[in-house]
């Protein structure tokens, strides 16, 4: 995985709440066996017409946000299904990272799995970043994930908590699959244990 | 001992290993996997080298992609897609070794209706799955939750998943329920009193009267719907109805190992004092039949409510109420009974169990649909041939359903049962995003009798008048 650097980048404002992952990446997409190639289909319904056309008045079309590497949205982002195309999708177009006052359960650690930083912060945060990305790409804002800060264009600095053992994975882009591995002599030592406590498992 | 939740105690019985900083190692006693959100796991696995750790705990099922009739074991009658990524599932299966029910198999269906039924879920296992209604599972009393590829794929290898606790959040359900009124009713309800996002970092245990009331399927439709309420999971304490319904299915223990278990899941409750982080408590009696009217699982009133105005909401809702009247094609101050509807969908891990089909068919029962398409998908091949015993099947054909075969159909619209735009759909699944049941297709969330009653009269319905007419 790519270790998260500090990043600084254009934010595209998505003031919606309850951002579906059916919106993020509709379902005709999930029948792929790989994980790249999804960001041109990210937020598929709301980005393009019937036919194809991009729909200009959604906010990825518009020219000052096509290089957005930042979202920041409406509460609930990321809420319904477990499908980690989300983030893939998300990724593969370029978003390093989702500003929301609340992200749902799965998408949320789905997101840490891809090096994808999500970012809660209290609604009078989102509201200043949301004012602050709906200005274009004149707008730069800073997401320092080594301090935990995220700064405004202006300068408005924020705090947000995020997790110490997920917070070394991204920085250091660690495959955690690896990192249980080493646990494996605790694995074998539980599962010892209950083949004796609970054999029917 | 300070006294413990049912997900507390479930939780301590599973810790592998505990961090400083308290992330924890976590066993998982069962890993189901279907075929859309595995074979970039299964890849990944090949690609290091990997292998399965427990091919013996791990159950794999077809369901999202598979078409739901006549000659879909020939593959030309999918997609290509849909075809490739079941035919990914079958090589999997056999390369790794683990459990199997292909769609030839009778037994195949919703990866959360098979696994209850083979017996592979019982009481105080942690059972995880790459979707997100494994919550459904947790009507048994074990810790079920969806989780993503990334993670499938460190389940395949390690057995584990790295977690940190969640908080404890009880929901109590008191009293008895009216007649008409469903768990589908129940489920629906809390996230209407408690938002998509109210749930969000707790697990639920249900309970209170009403919870005990209810059937095991009954239970499994109202935690199939944690997550739509935010929670990673929901779950309810085993007692006799559980232990009744595991006893003698295929994967449940036998003879001294199952008195073995029976007395380890007795000990599977909240004890008396123990700390909820969060508390919501509903009345029963006052639980109405409902009906979703908008585009999130929260937009729910009861059947006899209006529909709402967009200034009837605070903050981003507005704004989202606004798109979501525009997406359904509905008036504020419009009567719910008076959205007619064009199609009806019973089936899915919600209420695709036999009890489902069962409330359904006692509606339709001697009477003809007047909606344009109405379908029935049973959750799993067991529960279909079951339903064709009790001749649910004939009441569901002569009033004039389309009776399929088993998988999530028109749930989620991957496989070819979709709506088409514009077209309507009172539905017993669980989700009515925009989309979600086929490109601008509507969907209204509803019971199984309610999904019935809409079918009979061609529009949204009190199942109860329904019912008072019978009586
Ligand atoms: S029936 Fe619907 S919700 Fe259930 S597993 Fe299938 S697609 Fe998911």
């Amino acid at each position: 995985m790519d270790k998260f650097e500090k990043l600084t980048g254009i934010a595209a404002p998505m003031p919606l709440v309850n951002i579906d992952t059916d919106m993020i990446i509709p379902k005709v997409f999930l029948k792929t066996i790989k994980r790249s190639g999804l960001g041109v289909n990210l937020f598929d319904e709301m980005r393009y017409d019937r036919q194809g056309n991009e729909i200009p008045d959604f906010v990825l079309n518009q020219p000052q946000y096509r290089e957005a590497e930042i979202l920041v949205a409406g509460d609930n982002f990321g809420c319904g299904s477990s499908r980690e195309h989300a983030p893939w999708a998300l990724k593969d177009f370029g978003i390093k990272s989702v500003i929301s006052t609340s992200f749902a359960d799965i998408f949320y650690n789905n997101c840490f799995k891809n090096g994808i930083l999500p970012i809660v912060l209290p609604q009078e945060a989102v509201d200043v970043l949301m004012k602050d990305a709906e200005k274009g790409s004149n707008a730069r804002m800073i997401v320092d994930l080594e301090h935990q800060t995220v700064s405004s264009s202006e300068g408005e600095t924020f705090s947000f908590e995020v997790d110490p053992f997920k917070k070394h994975c991204l920085l250091e882009g660690l495959d955690d699959i690896g990192l249980s591995l080493e646990k494996a002599p605790a694995i074998d030592s539980y599962e010892q244990k209950m083949a004796q406590a609970r054999p029917w498992v | 001992m300070s006294p413990k939740t049912l997900y507390d105690k479930i939780w301590d019985a599973h810790v592998v290993s505990q961090d400083e900083d308290g992330t924890c190692l976590l066993y998982i006693d069962r890993h189901l996997v279907h075929e859309v959100t595995s074979p970039q796991a299964f890849e990944g696995l090949r690609m290091a080298g990997r292998t399965v750790r427990a091919p013996e705990k791990t159950i794999a099922v077809p369901d999202h992609n598979v078409p739901t009739t006549a000659g879909r074991e020939d593959p030309k009658n999918m997609t290509e897609d849909s075809a490739i990524q079941v035919a990914a599932l079958d090589k999997n299966a056999r390369d790794f070794g683990i459990n199997y029910y292909p769609v030839s198999d009778i037994r195949q269906g919703i990866v959360h209706i098979v696994g209850p039924e083979q017996g592979w879920t019982l009481p105080g296992m942690t059972v995880v799955c790459g979707d997100s209604h494994t919550a459904t599972h947790g009507a048994f009393g074990a810790l079920a939750h969806g989780i993503g590829t990334s993670e499938v794929e460190h389940v395949l290898a390690t057995q584990t998943l790295i977690q940190k606790k969640s908080k404890n959040m009880k929901v109590e359900i008191t009293g008895k329920l009216r007649a008409g009124v469903t768990a589908k009713d129940i489920t629906l309800a809390v996230i209407g009193a408690t938002g998509t996002a109210g749930g969000t970092g707790y697990v639920i245990e249900y309970c209170g009267e009403a919870i005990r009331d209810l059937s095991m399927e009954g239970r499994m439709t109202v935690c199939n719907m944690a997550i739509e309420g935010g929670a990673r999971a929901g779950l309810i304490a085993p007692d006799e109805k559980t232990f009744e319904y595991v006893t003698g299915r295929p994967h449940a223990p036998k003879g001294a190992q199952f008195e073995a278990a029976l007395s380890w899941w007795k000990t599977l409750f909240t004890d008396e004092g123990a700390h909820f982080d969060k508390v919501v408590t509903l009345k029963g009696e006052e639980i109405e039949p409902v009906v979703t009217w908008g585009t999130s699982p929260e937009d729910v009133l009861p059947i006899s409510a209006l529909v709402p105005a967009p200034e009837d909401f605070r903050g981003g809702k507005v704004e989202a109420a606004k798109r979501a009247l525009a997406y359904m094609d509905l008036t504020p101050g419009q009567k719910l009974t008076d959205i007619a509807i064009d199609t009806v969908f019973i089936g899915s891990c919600t209420n695709g169990r036999i009890e489902d089909l069962r409330a359904a068919a006692d509606i339709v029962k001697g009477k003809k649909i007047k909606v344009k398409r109405a379908m029935v998908v049973p959750g799993s091949g067991l529960v279909r041939a079951q339903a064709e015993e009790e001749g649910l099947a004939d009441i569901f054909r002569d009033a004039g359903f389309e009776w399929r075969l088993a998988g999530c159909s028109m749930c989620l619209a991957m496989n070819p049962d979709q709506l088409s735009e514009g077209e309507r759909c009172a539905s017993t699944s669980n989700r009515n995003f925009e989309g979600r049941q086929g490109y601008k297709g509507r969907t209204h969330l509803v019971s199984p009798a309610m999904a019935a009653a809409a079918a009979l009269t061609g529009h949204l319905t009190d199942v109860r008048e329904l019912m008072t007419e019978d009586a």
